[in-house]
Formats: C-alpha cells, structure tokens, sequence
C-alpha cells in the first residue's frame, strides 16, 4: 500500500493575521460599546429598566372629619372618582358614547369634543362621581378611558351649619369658615411609595416608602347641632315673617365660653355648589358689625354702679323725654318721667342712660367697653373675623360719649356682643369664646364685682316683664334676662331713615344662667321693627328649644309668663 | 476533590431554587396583602357612605317633621310637666 503523500496546502500568513486581526476588533468594539452602556450611560438605561416594572404610587390621606360635641358628623370626605381621558388613545363607539353620555350626565357632543382634543393627553371628563357610576363606567372598558380616586367633602346638615364649616373647593382646600380657618389640622397629606408591579399590573414588592401618608386630624366643635337646628330654623322663620334683609344667631355656653350655635340668613347649602352668592357666604354675626343700640346700656350703667357713682334706686329724671347736649338732642320714645336706675334699664330710657354716662370719666367708660371686649377681636379662630370699632376716649365729645352709652357712635360684631353679656351671666367675668369643644374649665377674666353684676342681672330680668322692653322674651318655667336694642342703620354713614336693625341678647335660666343667645334682625320691614318685637320672639323660642335639649332643670313655675297687651313702645328707638 | 465540588455545585444549585421559591413566595404573600389592604379601603368608603346616610337619616328637621306629622307628637306645655327633685324623691322613699 502505498500512502499518498498528504498534500500541503500553502496559504500565504497573511491571510491568517487578516482573520485574526478582524476578529480582535470585533472583539474590542464589543468590549467598548459594553464599557460605553455600563459606564457612560448606566443611570439612563437603569432608569428605562426600571421604569417597566417600578412605579410611585400615591397613597391618600382623608381630611378630616369635622364633629360637633357630641360626635355627629357635620363634615366628611368620602371618596369619589374622577373619569379622565388620553384623547390620543381613546377609541369609542358612537353607543358607547351615548352610554357614557348618560352615565356622567353630560351631553355627548362635549364629551366628544373633550376626547377630540387632538394635543392633549389627558382631559377630564367629569370629575368627583359617585364610585357606583364610575364603577359601571369602567366596565364598559372603553380604551383610553381612566379614573383615579378623589375624596369629596360632604356636609349633612346642608345649609344649617353652612356658616360654621364654610366649605372646601374641588382640591381639597378650605375656603371658608372652619374649613379655611382649621386647614392645616383637617388637611391630610398625601404619601408616596415605590414598589414593583407585574405584567398584569399588580403590585408585587414594596421598594420603599418617600413619604409616608398623614391623614387629617378630625376636629370637635363645640357647636351642638340640635341647638343649631332650632336657632336657624327659628331664625328663618323670623327673618320671613318680618321681611328681613338678612338675620344672624348665636348662642353660647355661659359658663364656659363654647358657641353653641351660630348662624346667619341668607345660608347656602356646601353640598350644591351653585347656591353660593357672595351675599349668602356671609358670615354676617362674625364678619358684619353694626351699632348696637340698646344693648349697650347695661354696660353703661354697670360701671356707673361699679365705682359707686349711681345704684339700682338712684333716681333721675327723664322728662320731659328729651335732653339737651351741645347741639344735640337726645330722645327717648316717650316721657318716662322720673325713673329709677332700674327702671332705666327695664324701660331703656336713653336720657337716663346719658345722663348716667355724662356723670363719668371718658376714660372709665372707654376702660368698661374695652374691657367688655368691644373693639377687640374674639379670638375665635374663624377667618375675616371683625373687631368692631371702639374709638379712643381721648377723642371723645360730650355728645358722643351720651350717643354711646346707649350703642351707637360704636360698632361691634353680634359675637363681640354675645361675649360681652358673659358678664352679667357669670357674675361679672368675661369669659373667652371658642369653636372647639372645651374639656377644661375656663378662665375668665373679671370686669366687673360679683354684686354689680347680680344687680345688673335682676334689672335685665326686669326687662323681659311686663313693663319692660322684651316681655315676648319670657320663657315658660325659666326666669329670663335681656336687653333689646333697636339701632336705626348706618348707610354711607348716615342714619338711615325707617331702615333698622333690632337685637336682642339675653340669657337664662336667669338664677343660674347656662346659656346666652344673641339674635340679630337687618332690616325688619313689615311693619313692626322693636328688637322687643322683632327679635325677642326668637330668642325666647331658641332658648326654651335649647334649654330642653340640654335637660336645664326650670327654675320658676310653669305659669310664669304673665301675658300683657303689646303696646308701640316695646322696644325702644335706641 | 472532584466529589466535593460536584456536592457543592449541588447545594449551589438547591440554595439557588430555594431564593427563587421564597421570592416567589413572598411576593405571593404581597400580593394577597394588597388584596386585603384594597378590601380595607373599601371598607372604608363603605362605612363613611353609611356615616353619611345616618348623618342624613338623623337630621334634626326629619325627625321632627316625622315625629309631629306621621307620629302626631307635641312638645308637652310646661304645664304638663311635674318636676321631681332628687330630695323630693328621697323624701317620699322612691328610688331613682
């Protein structure tokens, strides 16, 4: 057997090194488009990486609920949905669109042109609805149509506590009363989190936690809503019956301060947003202030009797009905003749009152009223709050220190006033407002003596009997005390002729005085305008309501109203 | 040598499946948290929807409309009613 020879086939060496040469640049442009994506553009695709499976989502936080003091719920949010759409992904069928239509109550040529907005990519179609609705809306699993969750505020007792919790808008931001004045306690904040999700959009795996949520703290009123109930609808009925412009209430713990119930006509309802007019938004017992008349004349004579310049048997006389200050002359509806300081009061007699002024010190007066809190704010915490106007005694005439002894010449806020009356109703203290439910007894602050203040408290009861101004404002098994005041109005600052606003503010049960109830009547203009007419009634009404509501033990027999025949002079002409 | 290496390779191989299986595991176990936590939301929109209806359902004006309309109740005169004091009661050996 012969073995062919094995052929040697020559190649030339450099086709070889060619080989080899290409194959190590392939090599090295591999390894420097590695070192090029690993180390000058790793964040970038790291990011782009993650963003296929990690996302940051929100986690809510509900504002807070608003309660009243005994934990009824006047405020709430409750979660809502909102419908949005991507307009360059939508894709709808004309039934569909009518369904759609039908569902969010909308007219189907605007949302048709919502979802035709060609350079946008993301459009509201309707926002805060129902989650039931929302609910039947992404079953229909129209493409390009989303939701996401809101809360909406909501406020079951609609108009009656409207001025108390004023409202929030449709991003959650107080706007006015409590709502606005408490935001940064109700206003939760919401959280942020990392996590992974799958394919199917599931949340697989807790990365981490930016920003844990902080819900809102939920906030106790001292208001009472059952109180409230009763004073707005009692109020409404009086502002109807006697044509009023506008009408406001307060009502006050007397012992500690709390508002009770506070409330104003016009009202809106915080749950249809369409109610609200500037004119309704008013908070007019906070915000408003006007002269108030007679009301003011206890504190008149209160510090008169305090430094032992006149006590409750002094007598003066009024007659003939007029009197002479400087150019000025001061009336009252009659001629009372001579009176005694508590018949002065009980019978409001602004002679007397200015008499009694004009034997003071402007100071000593200026110190009364400023002490009593006029012209200072209230502190209640409720924005746009009113200090009413109480100028310096320094700048004082004659005349108007007599004008002002009997309220006007002076401003102040139906709440000023309610504050003020603290001070006959706690034996002589004036006690601090407040919205929030107070768990601690509260310090007040002394004005006047124990037995200034009792004396005073006995003249104002003698005010609410017959022969008094305010014989409407007696309660059947209570003994009363109050005041009326009947202001004629301020307009482009002149008095304005047959315009007036009649108050009322007293308190009972008159031994033992629980609570205070301030009633204020713009504009009363069918016929009768008195605050012994006008807005006693109310107060009497409201109290009696309130007293039973709170299990106040009567402290006088059942048949303590003694009936009288109403004569024009109820009430004075302030 | 060899023989130990293939053992560790082994327990390599084990302890690789066993990460697998707990990963898969926990993020089965997330997933139903989720689920609870979705259910606990709900729940809460349940609940303030019937706070809500009762805040509704309580309202001062209904009951009263209810209560002096349908039920014909009135509030009793002050002379109707008879004030019993505690030492009264005690007087009279009634108890409370």
């Amino acid at each position: 057997m012969i073995k062919p020879e094995p052929r040697q086939i020559k190649l030339s060496t450099w086709r070889s090194l060619l080989l080899f040469g290409l194959l190590v640049l392939g090599l090295i442009s591999l390894a420097g488009r590695a070192a090029y994506l690993q180390g000058m553009h790793h964040d970038f695709l790291q990011e782009k990486g993650e963003s296929r499976y990690s996302r940051v989502v929100e986690m809510n936080a509900d504002r807070g609920m608003i309660t009243d003091r005994n934990g009824h719920i006047l405020a709430i949010s409750s979660p809502v949905a909102s419908i949005y759409a991507d307009p360059k992904v939508v894709e709808i069928k004309p039934e569909q669109l009518k369904k759609l239509a039908s569902l969010l109550e909308m007219d189907s040529a605007e949302i048709n042109d919502r979802l035709n907005r060609e350079n946008s990519r993301f459009v509201y179609l309707k926002r805060q609805v129902v989650p039931d609705t929302a609910e039947k809306i992404m079953k229909m699993k129209i493409k390009g149509i989303h939701l996401t969750s809101e809360s909406k505020r909501y406020y079951p007792e609609s108009e009656f506590a409207a001025h108390v919790l004023g409202f929030t808008d449709i991003n959650d931001e107080g706007q006015e009363g409590v709502e606005r004045g408490w935001q940064d306690t109700l206003a939760g904040e919401l959280g942020r989190r990392r996590v992974l999700k799958d394919n199917k959009g599931q949340i697989i795996e807790d990365v981490e936690n930016i920003r844990p949520p902080k819900p809102g703290q939920d906030l106790v009123l001292s208001i009472d809503r059952r109180i409230q109930y009763r004073a707005h609808a009692e109020l409404k009925e009086a502002v109807l019956a006697n044509n009023a412009k506008a009408g406001s209430i307060v009502v006050l713990d007397a012992q500690t301060g709390e508002i009770l119930a506070l409330t104003n006509l016009p009202a809106y309802n915080p749950n249809r947003r369409s109610s609200i007019t500037n004119e309704r938004l008013r908070n007019r017992a906070l915000i408003d202030t006007f002269e108030p008349g007679s009301t003011l004349k206890p504190f008149t004579v209160a510090i008169a009797m305090e430094i032992g310049k006149v006590n409750a048997n002094t007598v003066l006389q009024t007659a003939p009905g007029m009197w002479q200050v400087g150019r000025k002359t001061i009336r009252d509806v009659s001629n009372k003749g001579e009176l005694t300081v508590a018949q002065i009061i009980q019978q409001s007699s602004n002679v007397g009152t200015a008499k009694i002024a004009l034997s003071l010190e402007s100071q000593t007066m200026w110190e009364m009223f400023n002490r009593s809190g006029f012209g200072t704010l209230t502190n209640s915490g409720f924005p746009g709050e009113a200090s009413g106007i109480l100028r310096s005694y320094n700048k004082w005439r004659p005349i108007e220190q007599a004008t002002m002894s009997y309220g006007h010449g002076i401003s102040t806020s139906l709440m000023q006033l309610a504050r003020a009356y603290t001070i006959f109703a706690s034996g002589g203290e004036l006690k601090p407002i407040s919205l929030l439910k107070q768990n601690m007894p509260v310090m007040g602050q002394r004005v006047i003596s124990r037995d200034t203040a009792q004396a005073m408290s006995r003249m104002l009861e003698m005010a609410t009997k017959p022969g008094g101004t305010a014989p409407l404002a007696q309660i059947s098994g209570y003994r009363v005390a109050g005041k009326t005041g009947t202001a004629h109005k301020l307009v482009d600052g002149q008095y304005a002729n047959k315009r007036y606003i009649s108050t009322f503010v007293g308190y009972a049960p008159a031994s033992n005085p629980r609570l205070i109830i301030a009633v204020m009547i713009d504009e009363p203009s069918a016929g009768k305008y008195f605050g012994g007419a006008v807005a006693a009634p109310v107060f009497s009404k409201v109290m009696s309501g309130a007293l039973r509501i709170l299990n106040i033990p009567p402290d006088a027999p059942a048949n303590n109203v003694i009936t009288f025949t109403a004569t024009p002079e109820m009430g004075d002409e302030g | 040598m060899f023989k130990l290496n293939i053992f560790l390779v082994f327990i390599l191989i084990a302890c690789a499946l066993g990460v697998v299986t707990s990963q898969h595991m926990v993020r089965k176990l997330f997933m139903a948290l989720e689920n609870e936590k979705g259910i606990e939301r709900k729940l809460d929109v349940e609940w303030g929807r019937l706070q809500l209806e009762q805040s509704t359902l309580i309202m001062h004006g209904r009951i009263e409309h209810i209560a002096r309309e349908h039920l014909k109740m009135t509030v009793p005169s002050a002379a109707s009613i008879q004030i019993v004091s505690i030492n009264e009661a005690d007087a009279k050996g009634l108890k409370p």
